[in-house]
């Protein structure tokens, strides 16, 4: 069953009209990624994600920070036409955030940095987002010198230093271990609930999915992939990620999205294996 | 009892300790001396072919006369002048062409990496030039610029501008994607996106191309010489080589190696200096 989006407000914070985006092959064919994507996030709201493997999550995420436009259709940030780089969002990657060149405390804040922010200040404030993730004692050290989890929290206070409205990740956690993970969760989960900023979360794990989210997104598989279902996941907050997982109504949202997305990770797999 | 247990293993991670200790250090002098070994067999051996006659020692010379040769110019002088002058000079047209061909490489490099129009443009010509073996352009500069320094530098100069330009053109253009579009999204302009990702991430490139570049700065000096010059080390070998002064020759060539030795060396001090978070380890 198929939930309705409640009635946003007028302007929500990410707005997707009839979105189509298409790539010229080396070939010389068009090859369509996304075909009419209409897709509204509200502001504060945790929105994941999921799809098969290449049908255009990362693609998506690219439209809404603005690093490519849109073939068709547009993408509305708070009701403005996006143009150029999305200045609201900042965005957590799947590799790495961290510049390497940089100690954490440069990274960290680099974000004020940028914006004309007195050394001093930043640096103060980089402190307190250090401290707030959990790398209190690492200000001087390069990221190098960090684990994976450990560099993974430097790309979240980096990000949220500037008080993003909107904050994209795209896999962010996949790369780390299942226990790692759940706390990474559990920290986002809690910082978010203190910011009011909207979230749009990419992952290939259904279960992080409805843990963390407000809202599930199943794309069918590529290529012109599109919105085959949207999910209102109306678990109770704050939650724990770890245990969440074993709450009944989790489980039977668990089944009825896993249903739709099954198919479409089976017609992805069979294109792939055709190919 | 408590205090004996700890003392105990106290004492016998000392002991580990002196044991790892003693074999880390065997393990040094077994390295040196085999590397003394193989010294004295090579040099050795020349040496002894050399003064027995079995290799001619006007052909071959010997450790021994090169090493007097060296001493003999460092304290009375070359027949061409004082040694410090020649060195010097090559030192110098070395030096500066070095200096010259890294920056124009750099700014090329960056130039063309960052605007996909100048690539297009000039990425044929650069080519064409590169494949060009840039030593048979000695005699025309030599024509152009004469016998002096300008000659040198100009030949050093072509020979180092590429490697150094291929390097900051690759720096630039490997720049991670990633990096990049999160330092935009933070709120970096074009400067702040020069400043902080892109020659960051290229200079990991440009100070490796140094080593190597060095030494070609070197070469265009002495090949330069070689084919015109009154002074420098190379015109010094070539002067040996005309009066068949094979010890002469020998000792010129041991002179440049340990001015490149020496180069290599200040050029991994820079590296180490400006990537100093590739260096550090806990
Ligand atoms: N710059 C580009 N040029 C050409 N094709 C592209 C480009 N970017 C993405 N694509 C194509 O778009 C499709 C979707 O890619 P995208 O990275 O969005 O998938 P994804 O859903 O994020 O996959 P995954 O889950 O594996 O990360 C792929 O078929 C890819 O080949
Ligand atoms: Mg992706």
């Amino acid at each position: 069953m198929n939930q309705q989006s409640p009635r946003l407000p007028d302007s929500p914070m990410i707005d997707l009209q009839g979105v189509t985006k298409e790539f010229l092959k080396p070939s010389g064919e068009v090859h369509t990624v996304l075909r009419n994507i209409n897709l509204r996030v509200a502001k504060g709201e945790f929105c994941s994600i999921v799809g098969p493997t290449g049908c255009g999550k990362s693609t998506t995420l690219s439209l809404i920070a603005g690093f490519e436009a849109p073939s068709l259709g547009k993408v509305q940030i708070k009701g403005e036409k996006l143009e150029g780089i999305n200045s609201r969002a900042s965005c957590v990657f799947q590799t790495e955030n961290a510049f390497p060149w940089k100690t954490v405390i440069d990274n960290v804040s680099l974000g004020l940095r940028l914006n004309g922010t007195s050394k001093n200040d930043a640096f103060q404030e980089a402190r307190r987002w250090i401290e707030k993730v959990g790398l209190k004692g690492f200000e001087g050290h390069y990221p190098h010198q960090l684990s994976g989890g450990m560099r993974k929290r430097v790309a979240l206070a980096q990000c949220l230093i500037t008080q993003p409205e909107i904050l994209l990740m795209d896999e962010s956690f996949s790369a780390l271990d299942v226990h790692t993970r759940h706390l990474m969760e559990n920290e986002l989960l809690k910082i978010w609930e203190e910011t009011s900023a909207s979230v749009f979360f990419i992952t290939h794990d259904l279960e992080e999915a409805i843990a963390l989210s407000d809202r599930v997104i199943v794309l069918t598989a590529g290529p012109a992939a599109t919105i085959k279902g949207d999910y209102r996941i109306n678990l109770e907050r704050p939650r724990n990620v770890a245990e969440i997982r074993f709450d009944k109504q989790f489980a039977e949202l668990h089944e009825q999205i896993w249903n739709d997305l099954r198919d479409e990770v089976m017609v992805s797999y069979a294109s792939a294996n055709n190919a | 009892m408590q205090v004996q247990t700890t003392l105990n293993t106290q004492e016998e991670i000392e002991t580990r300790k002196k044991e790892m200790r003693i074999r880390a250090s065997k393990i040094k002098i077994r390295n040196l001396s085999l590397q003394i070994i193989v010294f004295i067999a090579i040099f050795g051996s020349w040496e002894f072919f050399s003064d027995k006659n079995i290799i001619d020692p006007f052909f071959f010379s010997s450790p021994s006369s090169i090493v007097k040769q060296i001493v003999e110019w460092v304290i009375e002088g070359t027949s061409q002048g004082p040694l410090y002058v020649h060195f010097v000079v090559s030192f110098e047209e070395t030096v500066i062409a070095f200096v010259i061909g890294v920056i124009l490489g750099v700014i090329a490099g960056y130039a063309l990496g960052m605007n996909d129009l100048l690539a297009v443009i000039f990425g044929p010509y650069i080519q064409m030039l590169n494949a060009l073996p840039r030593v048979v352009l000695a005699p025309i500069f030599i024509i152009w610029f004469g016998l002096g320094m300008p000659s040198k530098v100009a030949l050093g100069v072509t020979l180092t501008f590429f490697i150094v330009f291929f390097n900051a053109f690759q720096g630039v253009r490997e720049v991670d994607k990633n990096l990049l579009n999160n330092a935009r999204l933070l709120g970096a302009n074009k400067r702040q996106l020069a400043q902080h990702v892109i020659i960051p991430s290229a200079l990991t490139w440009i100070l490796s191309s140094l080593h190597s570049s060095f030494g070609f700065a070197l070469v265009g000096a002495v090949v330069g010489e070689f084919i015109g010059s009154t002074k420098g080390l190379g015109f010094l070998i070539a002067q040996a080589q005309g009066a068949f002064n094979t010890t002469g020759v020998f000792a010129g060539m041991v002179l440049l190696s340990v001015t490149a030795l020496a180069a290599n060396w200040a050029v991994s001090k820079l590296e180490t200096r400006f990537i100093a978070w590739r260096h550090v380890r806990q």
